[in-house]
């Protein structure tokens, strides 16, 4: 089931007739069986489009699409939609055996057939031997699944997910984005998810959508969009640790920080920001681009570099090298950035140059 | 020494409050059974003629109007208990959903409630009035014939008919206030849910609303039950120290009123002890409708 968003553009009033633009003008389509990440910072209206995907929200201007069928004027109930809340909204007074069910009750399924399905779908998701308890007596990651088999025991065209994992433990949520992606392959469902975290988007969409203010960013493969970002929001929100921005300019065709020079760059000379990503620097014999490491990190297998930017007295950036390396703080060095680690925004607009 | 000295102080604190409750609670109970179990008490003279285990309850059930007490005060509870539960959750569902004049709908429902009981049954006694009253009025539109509900010779079916809906109407105010505050505190992602699931209104309400609502719905049902068992202001506001239509007197006597009555005789020897035998007979009813109620709600309410 491929969804169109046209022109889709949410206003909230308030009740002094203020107006706020949740969502605007967003013009997107989500592919059809994969997996699509709507990524961005709180307040981009990433949740509002959720929502009006649902039909939980109508949009104040704007269409949408499942598949040729135009659901805009559609409620809900009418929609085919599985949706999985962020505190998931289980019914605490029901059993995880009549959670499950409730969807199918309501569509008067026959008795039996339902218990085998709500079994069915609750083995899927690895909780068929909770069947009998309370919500409250599952533990975070538990209800989580709950919660996605009652979203999809009812065999929805599409699969919303608010923050599936905002509410479980760092570990809890590693386990359960890659059940989450096992489940999405498995049912190859249509599958939107609601996310503020770079790292859990990229990790396990197919795609990304990301938002800003209201506004579409960028669409693409996670890798894709972390490679070729189209302006510095994109660049600076994907990525942990984040790209390091560094005032730069352009003069006689070459990339210049300070005195350091980067690398070649054919276009007329002007004032731009560059983004390096930190595992862009290379250590070199020789390179224009010297500098002194302040401090040294070394986690695991990396090693994280924090020095001074050769151009801005007080401001750091971080480089990350080889554990191999063995620096010192107050070591100086030579850098060289890797040709496709390195991107170059216009310093007003943030676009790509 | 410490913790005495913590003892002595605690008492201390407690003191006003353990008196009041002494003088006001304790008391009147402890000596409301040393009345059942006595015999031939004389109030003026504080003498009595030994104990006796059932005299007074025998003597309290051969009043003339013990059975018409009972009946009236089981019919005005299990009528008018279920009655106002259901219609003060539907109209708080109701009220709950609307948006518009939400607050003022709430004052409108919640005016019972700071109205005096005996104005508001004066009031209901005139509606019922069969020549100038507005049912009567209303019921003319579809070509009723005025109905004698309240006025002389009134008979026991109308009269109790209009004093169960003037009960009913009395104690919605406080029933709708809990339920609505309880139905703020669902939160709204069920219903979002449920509506996503495909549940109709009607089934979203009982499955959903209803069983989340039921610790309220409990905590109402129980005080209601206690508070119809001791019905008795209402008949007074509707009906006066006659206790039921004229020309039918003491036909919506209820058993607190049967209390009353004892209290009145006090002078006659033994009557005091028959009112005291009353109320332990109607806290019996009461103790054991109270406990078959939290029977139920052990496999009802879900907290």
């Amino acid at each position: 089931m491929e969804i169109t968003l046209q022109n889709v553009t949410k206003v909230f009033q308030s009740k002094k007739a203020e107006e706020t633009v949740a969502v605007d003008n967003l013009d997107i389509t989500i592919p059809s069986g994969q997996l699509t990440g709507l990524l961005g910072p709180s307040g981009c209206g990433k949740s509002t489009t959720l929502f009006m995907l649902s039909g939980l929200l109508r949009p104040t201007k704007g269409k949408i699409f499942f598949g040729n069928e135009e659901v805009t004027p559609v409620p809900p109930e009418d929609r085919g939609i599985g949706l999985v809340f962020q505190n998931y909204a289980l019914y605490p007074h029901m059993t995880v055996r009549q959670n499950i069910m409730f969807p199918l009750e309501n569509v008067k399924m026959d008795k039996e057939e339902a218990q085998q399905k709500a079994q069915n779908i609750a083995d899927l998701v690895g909780i068929g031997h909770l069947m009998n308890r309370k919500p409250k007596q599952l533990s975070g990651g538990q209800q989580q699944r709950v919660a996605i088999a009652r979203a999809l025991v009812k065999e929805p065209r599409v699969l919303l997910l608010d923050e599936p994992l905002s509410n479980l433990d760092a570990r809890l949520r590693l386990q359960t984005r890659e059940e989450i992606k096992r489940i999405q392959r498995e049912t190859k469902i249509t599958t939107i998810f609601v996310t503020h975290d770079q790292e859990e988007a990229m990790s396990i969409s197919d795609e990304i959508v990301v938002l800003r203010e209201g506004v579409t960013q960028q669409i693409g493969e996670p890798q894709h969009v972390y490679d070729k970002p189209e302006n510095m929001f994109v660049a600076k929100f994907l990525g942990t640790p984040p790209i390091n921005m560094f005032d730069g300019r352009i003069e006689n065709g070459r990339l210049m920080i300070g005195e350091a020079n980067i690398a070649k760059y054919d276009v007329k000379d002007q004032e731009v920001k560059i983004g390096i990503r930190p595992e862009g620097f290379k250590i070199v014999e020789r390179s224009s681009f010297k500098v002194t490491v302040d401090m040294v990190q070394t986690i695991g297998r990396d090693t994280t570099l924090v020095i001074e930017k050769p151009n801005a007295k007080g401001e750091t950036f971080r480089a990350i090298v080889d554990s191999e390396e063995r620096v010192k703080p107050g070591t100086v060095l030579k850098l060289s950035v890797r040709p496709t680690k390195f991107h170059v925004f216009n310093k007003e607009t943030g676009a790509i140059i | 020494m410490l913790e005495d000295q913590h003892n002595v102080k605690a008492w201390f604190y407690l003191a006003p409050a353990l008196a009041l409750l002494g003088i006001f609670i304790f008391y009147p109970i402890v000596n409301a059974l040393f009345l059942t179990f006595v015999q031939d008490y004389e109030y003026l003279l504080g003498t009595f003629d030994g104990f006796t285990l059932l005299g007074n309850f025998k003597n309290a059930m051969q009043d003339a109007n013990f059975s018409q007490a009972f009946l009236n005060t089981l019919f005005i509870t299990f009528v008018s208990v279920p009655i106002s539960v259901i219609v003060a959750l539907l109209i708080s569902a109701w009220l709950n959903g609307i948006k518009k004049f939400q607050g003022m709908f709430q004052t409108i429902f919640f005016l019972p409630y700071v109205t005096n009981a005996i104005a508001v049954g004066m009031a209901f006694a005139f509606l019922f009035n069969r020549d100038f009253g507005l049912v009567n009025l209303f019921l003319g539109f579809f070509g009723v014939n005025p109905i004698n509900w309240v006025n002389t010779g009134a008979n026991w079916g109308h009269a109790m008919f209009s004093l169960v809906i003037y009960i009913t109407w009395l104690g919605l105010a406080f029933k709708i206030m809990v339920f609505l505050s309880g139905l703020q505190g669902i939160d709204k992602q069920y219903y979002e849910a449920a509506r996503v699931d495909s549940a109709s209104r009607s089934r979203i309400f009982r499955r959903i609303t209803v069983p989340l609502l039921s610790p309220m719905i409990m905590y109402i049902t129980v005080t209601s039950f206690i508070g119809a068992f001791k019905a008795y202001t209402q008949v007074i506001g509707m009906f006066g120290q006659r206790l039921g239509p004229p020309g039918n007197d003491k036909s919506l006597i209820t058993v607190v009123a049967l209390v009353y009555e004892g209290i009145d005789n006090a002078a006659t020897v033994g009557a005091l002890s028959e009112a005291a035998a009353t109320s332990i007979i109607l806290f019996g009813v009461t103790l054991v409708f109270t406990l078959i109620n939290f029977q139920v709600s052990k496999t009802r309410v879900h907290y």
